[in-house]
């Protein structure tokens, strides 16, 4: 099919493995909530840092099985930096678990899941069609493109994908920029990672970083970094289904999750207008939002025509 | 343990070579590699001339082919690593599992170490790069604490090379996408973080300003020392407070390390600074070269030299240097 006459295809949304550290009541209600929207595939797991244990492997299976029975995807999300012999024990075990599709988020995931079907997280480098078809050989079944690249990349990309293997979009939420070994949350705390205190519960969506000049720049969210500005591909709806997109994923943050993904099926089903829906999602990022990577530009600007 | 230099033109192959290194690493004059920087790097025939004066002398020449290849372009990648194995050289140093996946196809007889900007951090990610594309060599991201290096090369048959010496990436290499937030260009896609061409710099009545992307990096007064602008090093508010909220503008240096360095099993230590002038790489390469040699003779008592610390300090980007992750305190 051409990218032309796939106008009618519709991308499915996912959301994304909670990224902060909210406490284990928060988590459970948060799930209830998004159950009852029409979201399609739901990551579970803690991908940020090893010390937050609110909730176990087991609880995560036990999320899986609710989403599963409220009739959506459940998918196993994994660290994105793996360093001690304790996260990589946690993650063969988690890896082990053949119930639910795993999202890997570092290269040792791979080696512990080839040969059956998984997703590669967007912090797996997968930026080529070579890549792609090395990856679909050892049981790729969908990726999600690294955040930096934008349509053009996409584009090539799908166009080349292998058979049976889906691409899937972060569509909405504070970017994931980058991982390190400090933790930051806890550094500019006074506090060093192994003695945290567990202070990034005290930021649900991260502590914000600002310029000199005022302009909000960064979130940080323990070993992570993420922008300030609350990346958004919702103006560029229409391209996204020309090219074939299957699943655009939407980032929890603590507020209007629920409404967010409301307005993104909304604007798939045609029932409000992509301009509109933007001028609600903008009420509900917390620095604003940015789309600058899909057009090729800087990840932080914002200004795709609607 | 290898002393692996920077050589970021012909010169500075030769300083490096003359002056102690067991190995050099190079790159192409364009984005496959990861210190794309106008005016660098080499073309054809100063890689063969490169290369026959390093191989004369017993030293060894890897070329870094450390970026990530998109579809448009991919032919300046499988190109770089079919010039490569062409000039004879001793190890490619990759990043991307594609163009890894073609280099070990098309030329097996080829040496491929994984780039730091591959970000294995733990044995299983090694050894599916190894099974998968036959590594010789991987190079850790400067996040791993010492005693996690050393565990490392107890789990891994793959031998280890550490950074030693240059700038400080407090970020897993290959895995941080600030530079292309604020300019729309990064290391894995570009082969530069905070590329030059983004880079401002302003003197205003508030001071001096410098920015990537437009956007402020750092202000501070007239007179106080600048290094070159990079995200994760500038000067922000946060909770309240103006501060370098993810690193100060340190360098790293594992000079006071290294007798556990040695210890742990490292297979070589990597200088940065392909980016810097021969001068710097004639001087770090002196004084590793020293500095390895007298702490194999005996590790128990070597203690860095002052004159060492002196050299290094007046070559160090910033005022301080710091041994970084390789301490656990700095987490």
């Amino acid at each position: 099919m051409s990218a032309l006459n796939n106008s009618a295809h519709r991308p499915r949304l996912s959301l994304g493995p909670i990224l902060y550290l909210w406490p284990r009541e928060q988590v459970f209600d948060f799930y209830a909530e998004l159950l009852e929207t029409p979201v399609d595939v739901v990551y579970l797991g803690e991908t940020i840092c090893s010390k937050r244990r609110q909730l176990k492997p087991e609880d995560y299976w036990e999320l899986a099985e609710r989403v599963t029975a409220a009739g959506k995807q459940a998918v196993i999300s994994t660290l994105a930096l793996i360093e001690s012999d304790g996260e990589l024990k946690t993650l063969k075990r988690i890896c082990a678990d053949e119930r639910f599709m795993i999202e890997a988020g570092d290269l040792a995931a791979l080696d512990f899941l080839e040969g059956r079907p998984f997703v590669a997280g967007h912090s797996i480098n997968l930026y080529n069609h070579r890549t792609l078809a090395f990856l679909a050989e050892r049981g790729l079944k969908r990726w999600v493109m690294p955040v930096e690249l934008g349509r053009a990349t996409a584009s090539d990309l799908l166009q080349r994908r292998p058979e049976g293997v889906e691409c899937e979009l972060f569509a909405f939420g504070r970017l994931p920029l980058a991982y390190s070994a400090r933790c930051f949350t806890a550094y500019n705390r006074g506090l060093g990672k192994d003695n945290c205190e567990f202070c990034c519960g005290d930021y649900p969506d991260g502590v914000l970083v600002t310029t000199q000049e005022g302009q909000e720049f960064l979130s940080l969210n323990g070993i992570q970094t993420q922008s300030a500005g609350t990346h958004n591909l919702l103006p560029a709806l229409d391209e996204v289904r020309a090219l074939g997109v299957d699943l655009l994923r939407i980032s929890p943050q603590s507020k209007h999750t629920a409404d967010v993904v409301r307005t993104f099926a909304d604007c798939l089903t045609g029932d409000l207008d992509p301009a509109e829906g933007t001028a609600r999602l903008r009420d509900w990022a917390p620095s604003g939002l940015c789309d600058g990577y899909w057009t090729g530009d800087s990840g932080y600007k914002f200004g795709m025509p609607v | 343990m290898e002393l692996v230099c920077p050589a970021g033109n012909l010169p500075m192959l030769k300083a490096a070579v003359d002056n102690g290194a067991d190995a050099v690493y190079i790159g192409f004059r364009d984005d496959t590699n990861a210190r794309h920087f106008a005016g660098l790097n080499f073309n054809d025939k100063q890689i063969a001339e490169g290369v026959k004066y390093a191989h004369d002398r017993r030293v060894k020449v890897f070329v870094a082919i450390n970026t990530y290849a998109q579809p448009k372009g991919w032919e300046r990648w499988t190109a770089a690593v079919d010039r490569a194995a062409g000039f004879g050289v001793d190890a490619i140093i990759l990043a991307d599992m594609g163009v890894l996946d073609y280099a070990a196809e098309r030329h097996p007889n080829v040496n491929l170490h994984l780039s730091v900007q591959g970000s294995a951090t733990n044995p299983a990610a090694i050894g599916f790069m190894q099974r998968h594309f036959g590594i010789k060599r991987v190079v850790v991201p400067r996040v791993l604490s010492l005693s996690q290096v050393a565990h490392l090369i107890r789990e891994t048959t793959v031998p280890v090379e550490i950074f030693g010496f240059g700038s400080l990436c407090v970020m897993v290499e290959g895995r941080c996408l600030l530079s292309s937030y604020a300019s729309g260009q990064s290391p894995n896609t570009f082969g530069a973080c905070s590329p030059a061409s983004h880079v401002e710099w302003r003197d205003t009545p508030q001071g001096q300003e410098t920015r990537l992307g437009g956007v402020l990096l750092e202000r501070r007064s007239h007179g106080e020392a600048a290094g070159y602008p990079t995200i994760c090093k500038g000067r922000y508010r946060i909770d309240g407070e103006l501060r370098h909220a993810i690193e100060e503008p340190t360098s790293l240096n594992t000079l006071d390390i290294l007798p556990d360095i040695l210890a742990a099993g490292v297979s070589a230590i990597k200088i940065e600074g392909r980016q810097r002038s021969t001068h710097y790489v004639t001087q770090v390469t002196k004084v590793w070269r020293e500095a390895i040699d007298s702490c194999k003779r005996n590790p128990q008592a070597f203690r860095p030299k002052e004159r060492w610390n002196q050299i290094l300090a007046q070559v160090s980007e910033g005022t301080q240097t710091t041994i970084g992750p390789y301490e656990r305190t700095w987490h």
